[in-house]
């Protein structure tokens, strides 16, 4: 589904990303983790598109097509949904104007018709049920005011609505107290199936309790030093990430012959 | 059309004058035709404004001031149906509608409320200077000023037709009056030495609310044909007694190639509660001048406005708040959105006298610019002889947020998409201060059809 390739990437002639190599294959859970600064973020904004970042080498490719030469709008209409860090406020739009268009943009470029109001209405409440939001949000302009457990619920109800083919969410779980951080996952996990992937974000272990992943990767300084299963996000939470920063030392020591 | 480079066509003026005096027929000992007289002497003195008067710097008259506009017919031309007003009107408003066809009154077209409150005049000002002339001449011409305005002086030369609006002291209008002026550009076929000048219409409005009166009026200017080129000039008086609750809307969708030159001048006795809300969204040259004089102590005055402008538009506001009497609240809040070539001018000065201790006084002017080319002069100008006053101002322009067009793209809309989203948004809190809903939902509309227009023609996406 997803196949990153070596990739590098640079904002601001600031280099972030070292070559990254990815696989992500239809139904399976990745979690990305890595001390601040490693290039988390980076990684999934190039994913999803943005524009301030520059890909200087490698390559991605999103079921078989070249990811790197599509508009951000393009791969949302292909299936990649990007859960943000740090979701934008948006004064004067409101939040079932934005689903809505966002959805018949997607569905638009799906083949279907796009959906009616009252279509909408349907199913927007059964969506807002999954992740515990009140129908009251909906007339609130997007992210406004809205606390930040409010902010990445909102997140989670566009994923629901929009049915993304692979999902990266990032840094979901910051900011979220104990109960949030189950509505979030529950949210996901219900979204989860196996034509449906997704990539987490995180620097924490504590969300991979509730969204298990099939596959754990440890990015530092730009590139994957270290990939496992889920019990390497436990050793992480146990002995943090110096001893992965000291193995990786080690290693470049031993390939460099010093 | 005829041009001429080195004069600012002001003999045309004058003998259209003694053409339209003539047409009077023994109209000419009036109380109102001393006034025009006294107008047309104004504008013979002065003529057009320059460049070189501070009122104009930014926006240059002078293609206007060289055309020989000519009058337009009297009568609307045949076959003209309420179909055509169609795009115009605000299904759902229940009120008095008045159309005004090249300047006249065109009953045929409009719709008279039929249970007015006792005492309230609401028709076309013809009528109302042979009915109820002692309702009329005492404002007329009286409270927006001409000397030294050379539109409003040739409007006030010219006032023939128009609305008037009269509500006795405590009658209520529920349902706004839309007074519907139409410009189908047609000139009058007099083979004048002039040629083929397009045409001219002084539309006149005068509004006058006792005390405690309230109700609203919504002004529309539009042209029939889109690109047509013609003359708006427009005067608008308004004279709101003690305590009156008034709430007044212009919409102007002016033709493409039409030019729209207007003045609305406000009074304000004590204790008033007055809202403006001024949309301007098509026309080659837009200039809006608007006075509100708080003349009496406790007034509340909001000025509103909203403007767009592509291509190679321009569009100039010009708004004054002169703060006469103590403890009164002013709020003024301007948007634009520009794009292509388009220029626009913000001009807002807030006059405290020096009786009016207590002012509290707010101005805010913020621009969207969405091209490169785009321009906007934006100037507050605080003009303040009082010292114990509240007294504001905030000016911003720049472009959409990076940030959220990304967040939208992300969700699958196109950058244009995005653009024409916030941009709407931005726009929209404006218009959602009009108190009228059909008239909110259906401006909403045009903006939104607007900016599709611009952002899919190119004009305005910024890349």
């Amino acid at each position: 589904m997803l196949q990153v390739n070596n990739l590098h990437a640079e904002v601001e002639d600031t280099k972030i990303l070292n070559g990254i190599n990815l696989e992500v294959n239809p139904g399976e859970i990745h979690a990305i983790m890595g001390p601040n600064g490693s290039g988390k973020s980076t990684l999934a904004q190039v994913l999803a598109g943005h524009e301030a970042y520059k890909v200087t080498s490698g390559e991605a490719t999103f079921e078989g097509r070249d990811l790197l030469d599509m508009a951000p709008e393009e791969r949302a209409r292909r299936g990649i949904f990007l859960a943000f860090q740090y979701p934008v406020e948006i004064p004067g739009v409101n939040s079932a104007y934005f689903l809505r268009t966002g959805l018949n943009e997607i569905r638009k470029a799906r083949g279907e018709d796009p959906m009616d109001a009252i279509d909408f209405l349907g199913l927007i409440r059964e969506k807002l049920a999954l992740v515990k939001m009140d129908e009251s949000f909906l007339k609130r302009s997007v992210n406004e005011g809205f606390s930040g457990g409010e902010k990445k619920r909102h997140e989670i109800l566009q994923l629901a609505v929009l049915e993304p083919r692979l999902a990266i969410l990032d840094e979901t779980d910051s900011g979220l107290d104990i109960d949030a951080l189950k509505i979030v996952a529950h949210g996901v996990n219900t979204l989860h199936s196996p034509d449906k992937s997704i990539v987490v974000v995180t620097h924490y272990q504590r969300l991979l309790d509730y969204i298990v992943p099939d596959f754990v990767h440890v990015l530092m300084g730009g590139r994957i030093v270290k990939s496992g299963d889920k019990s390497l996000a436990l050793e992480l939470e146990q002995r943090g990430y110096d001893w992965i920063a000291q193995e990786t030392a080690d290693r470049v020591a031993d390939t460099v012959g010093v | 059309m005829s041009v001429d480079k080195s004069t600012d066509r002001r003999e045309w003026y004058l003998a259209s004058f003694r053409g339209f005096e003539k047409s009077l027929n023994g109209g000419t000992a009036s109380a109102l035709h001393q006034v025009r007289r006294a107008a047309i002497d104004c504008f013979a003195e002065t003529g057009f404004p320059s460049r070189r008067d501070e009122g104009w710097r930014h926006t240059n008259i002078a293609p206007v001031a060289r055309i020989s506009f000519r009058s337009a017919p009297d009568s609307p031309p045949a076959g003209l149906s309420a179909d055509q007003l169609a795009p115009f009107t605000y299904p759902g408003l229940d009120g008095t509608q008045l159309v005004f066809v090249d300047g006249h009154f065109a009953p045929s077209l409009s719709t008279q409320e039929t249970s007015l409150p006792p005492g309230v005049v609401v028709g076309s000002l013809a009528a109302a200077l042979k009915e109820v002339p002692d309702l009329v001449e005492p404002h007329l011409g009286q409270n927006a000023p001409y000397a030294g305005e050379g539109f409003a002086a040739l409007n006030t030369a010219f006032i023939r037709d128009g609305a008037f609006v009269y509500l006795p002291a405590g009658a209520g209008l529920d349902a706004p009056v839309h007074l519907l002026y139409l410009s189908t550009a047609r000139a009058e076929n007099e083979g004048q030495d002039a040629g083929d000048g397009p045409p001219v219409t002084y539309p006149r409005t005068l509004i006058v609310a006792e005390d405690k009166a309230r109700g609203s009026v919504i002004e529309s200017y539009v042209g029939l044909e889109p690109e047509a080129s013609y003359l708006t000039n427009a005067v608008t008086e308004i004279v709101l007694g003690a305590e009156t609750r008034f709430e007044h809307c212009k919409i102007q969708r002016e033709s493409g190639g039409a030019y729209h030159v207007a003045s609305l001048h406000v009074t304000e006795a004590q204790g008033c509660r007055f809202t403006s809300h001024n949309i301007s969204l098509s026309g080659q040259l837009i200039r809006n001048d608007i006075t509100t004089v708080l003349a009496g102590e406790g007034v509340e005055s909001t000025l509103n406005g909203l403007y767009l402008a592509s291509g190679d538009e321009h569009v100039d506001n010009h708004t004054c708040i002169e703060h006469a009497s103590p403890d009164c609240v002013s709020h003024e809040f301007y948007k634009g959105v520009l794009s292509g070539q388009a220029h626009g001018v913000f001009r807002g000065k807030i006059h405290v006298h020096k009786v009016a201790q207590g002012t509290d006084a707010y101005q805010s002017n913020q621009n969207l610019l969405l091209s490169d080319d785009a321009q906007i002069t934006s100037k507050p100008q605080l003009e303040i002889y009082a010292d114990d006053v509240k007294c504001s101002h905030g000016s911003t322009t720049g472009q959409l947020d990076e940030d959220a067009i990304f967040y939208l793209r992300t969700r699958g809309l196109s950058r244009a998409g995005a653009t024409g989203v916030l941009t709407q948004a931005f726009a929209g809190e404006i218009l959602d201060l009009i108190g009228f809903e059909p008239v909110r939902d259906r401006l909403a509309q045009l903006v939104s059809a607007e900016l599709e227009a611009t952002l899919h023609n190119g004009s305005g996406a910024r890349e």
